[in-house]
């Protein structure tokens, strides 16, 4: 399951105007690992995630997917395996129909009707939303979108699923859903995120981007009790692991 | 700017007509627009005082929207909406053309507004027949078609965007339409100082968000090739359709029918 494994070394990213926006960037993500980056606003996730299936190219460095480097020569295969959700559904829905868009990736695979009809049929039931299939994208509200531009990636069965703020704009229940399916999903995952409720409860390790630089690399537990480190890095604790409002609200009022 | 959206989706529902499953839908998209071309080369080859001969030609439309099962209100709409753009043309027609051509009574009736009402005629028809072509194919088979016509691939594709660009730009500037018009209070705002630096605003914003719609779509594997999910193939049924309309539309081109209908029934 070589393929599986995701790796960057010393990546570095400048945009044309000169922002460094990524510095000297290297981390090793292995088979089944579920890996949260976190940081700020502008500390170069997004960009760091665009990375991974080539969608940008790094100014130097090294990035790997299994055993292949990513080139412009191996990029065909690079995007069948890395599979990316993209922050803004609007983005990632073009076709007139749901059932177009999310055929559009297998249509591109080159597989048979009646797999695309099969593939299609199984990526809307998992993210709860066969019942979209004839509908068109934009009538959708944002979580149906979200919903459906999961399923667009979901139905090219890639080995690594990276997505960009998975749970943003998600009603609380929507989010529950997404993140129950996201559970379910065996292989490499990577996501970037401010929900650090769900990156506690979904990823085992997290990597913290601060400046365009990794700050800590870690088991997700240790890393959200490092409180002087997060406060370094513009983050808190997930709500989950700090005090109860209502209790230390009535704790205040009485002492 | 309520209008700005209302009319994306409205046109974003011609796109939606092309998914039903009508013997029409069904057929070859090639056939469609091979038989689309013949009826616009046909229309068009007309000369500009001609009026009469144009009307068996509302035959095929009339005949589409009925098999096709396309809303004709919404087909009739959509031909409106061009036509005001017609009248602009040929406006000036009646002005400098005078040369009387018919008499009806004291009323003299200029070549002018003859070639007007031509020119009316003509675009009813084949802004008529293109719609009926989005309405029964999709632009996405539209584009196919014509790339397997022998079309070269990047101006199939090109068209695609062109096409996938015209509802980003017109989303994004219902949205900076609507911002502008919330904070202007009922006025005009900055008037027109407001408009181009929105319109500067709208080319570049537009043209991100076209570049991250287009990196979705190699993220999914697109490598310049459309698909469609209907798979089809130019069998019998794609041949008579085109033949019968080709025949029909040479032989309303060549034949004068109203005379030879009036010598059957003198």
């Amino acid at each position: 399951m070589s393929h599986h494994i995701v790796e960057a070394k010393n990546m570095q990213h400048v945009y044309p105007d000169g922002t460094i926006a990524i510095k000297d960037v290297s981390f090793h993500i292995t088979h089944g690992e579920s890996v949260a980056i976190i940081g700020a606003n502008g500390a170069g996730k997004s960009t760091l995630l665009q990375h991974l299936n080539g969608c940008l190219e790094a100014t130097s460095g090294q990035i790997r997917i299994g055993d292949t480097p990513l080139t412009k020569g191996t990029l065909p295969d690079i995007r069948r395996t890395v599979g990316m959700v993209f922050q803004y559904p609007d983005d990632q829905l073009f076709m007139p129909t749901v059932f177009e868009d999310v055929a559009f990736g297998p249509l591109n695979q080159g597989l048979s009707d009646s797999d695309v009809d099969r593939r299609v049929t199984e990526a809307l039931a998992q993210v709860g939303a066969a019942h979209l299939r004839t509908k068109a994208p934009y009538h959708l509200s944002g979580g149906e979108k979200k919903r459906v531009a999961i399923a667009t990636v979901l139905a090219m069965s890639p080995d690594i699923l990276v997505m960009d703020e998975p749970t943003s704009g998600l009603d609380p229940f929507a989010r529950r859903q997404l993140m129950s399916l996201l559970r379910e999903f065996r292989h490499t995952k990577i996501f970037t995120s401010h929900d650090l409720d769900m990156v506690l409860d979904l990823c085992e390790r997290t990597i913290i981007m601060h400046e365009g630089m990794i700050m800590a690399d870690g088991p997700t537990d240790e890393i959200f009790k490092n409180e002087t480190l997060l406060a370094a890095c513009r983050l808190e604790k997930p709500f989950s692991m700090q005090g109860c409002p209502v209790c230390s609200r009535g704790h205040a009022q009485t002492s | 700017m309520a209008s700005i959206h209302a009319a994306v989706i409205d046109l974003k529902r011609l796109d939606q007509l092309a998914g039903s499953d009508t013997p029409i839908h069904t057929l070859d998209s090639r056939a469609k627009v091979l038989v689309t071309f013949a009826f616009i080369v046909s229309v068009v080859s007309f000369g500009r005082y001609e009026l009469i001969r144009m009307v068996p030609f509302f035959v095929y439309p009339a005949v589409m929207v009925v098999l096709a099962g396309l809303p004709p209100l919404y087909v009739a709409r959509k031909i409106a909406l061009i036509s005001p753009f017609v009248v602009m043309v040929g406006l000036f027609n009646p002005v400098f053309d005078r040369t009387v051509m018919y008499q009806i009574g004291q009323m003299e009736i200029s070549g002018g507004w003859i070639s007007l009402l031509s020119l009316l005629i003509r675009s009813i028809l084949t802004v008529g027949a293109a719609f009926i072509l989005v309405g029964t194919t999709g632009f996405t088979a539209i584009c196919q078609a014509l790339e397997r016509l022998g079309i070269p691939q990047v101006f199939a594709v090109q068209l695609l965007f062109l096409h996938r660009y015209i509802f980003v730009l017109a989303d994004e500037t219902g949205r900076a339409s609507k911002a502008r018009e919330l904070r202007s209070c009922g006025r005009k705002g900055l008037g027109i100082a407001s408009f181009s630096s929105m319109t500067g605003h709208l080319l570049l914003r537009t043209w991100q968000q076209a570049e991250r719609i287009h990196t979705a779509m190699l993220a999914r594997g697109f490598v310049g090739r459309f698909h469609t999910h209907r798979k089809s193939r130019f069998g019998a049924d794609e041949l008579l359709f085109l033949l019968g309309w080709s025949l029909l539309f040479i032989s309303l081109r060549t034949v004068n029918i109203s005379e030879v209908l009036g010598a059957l029934f003198p």
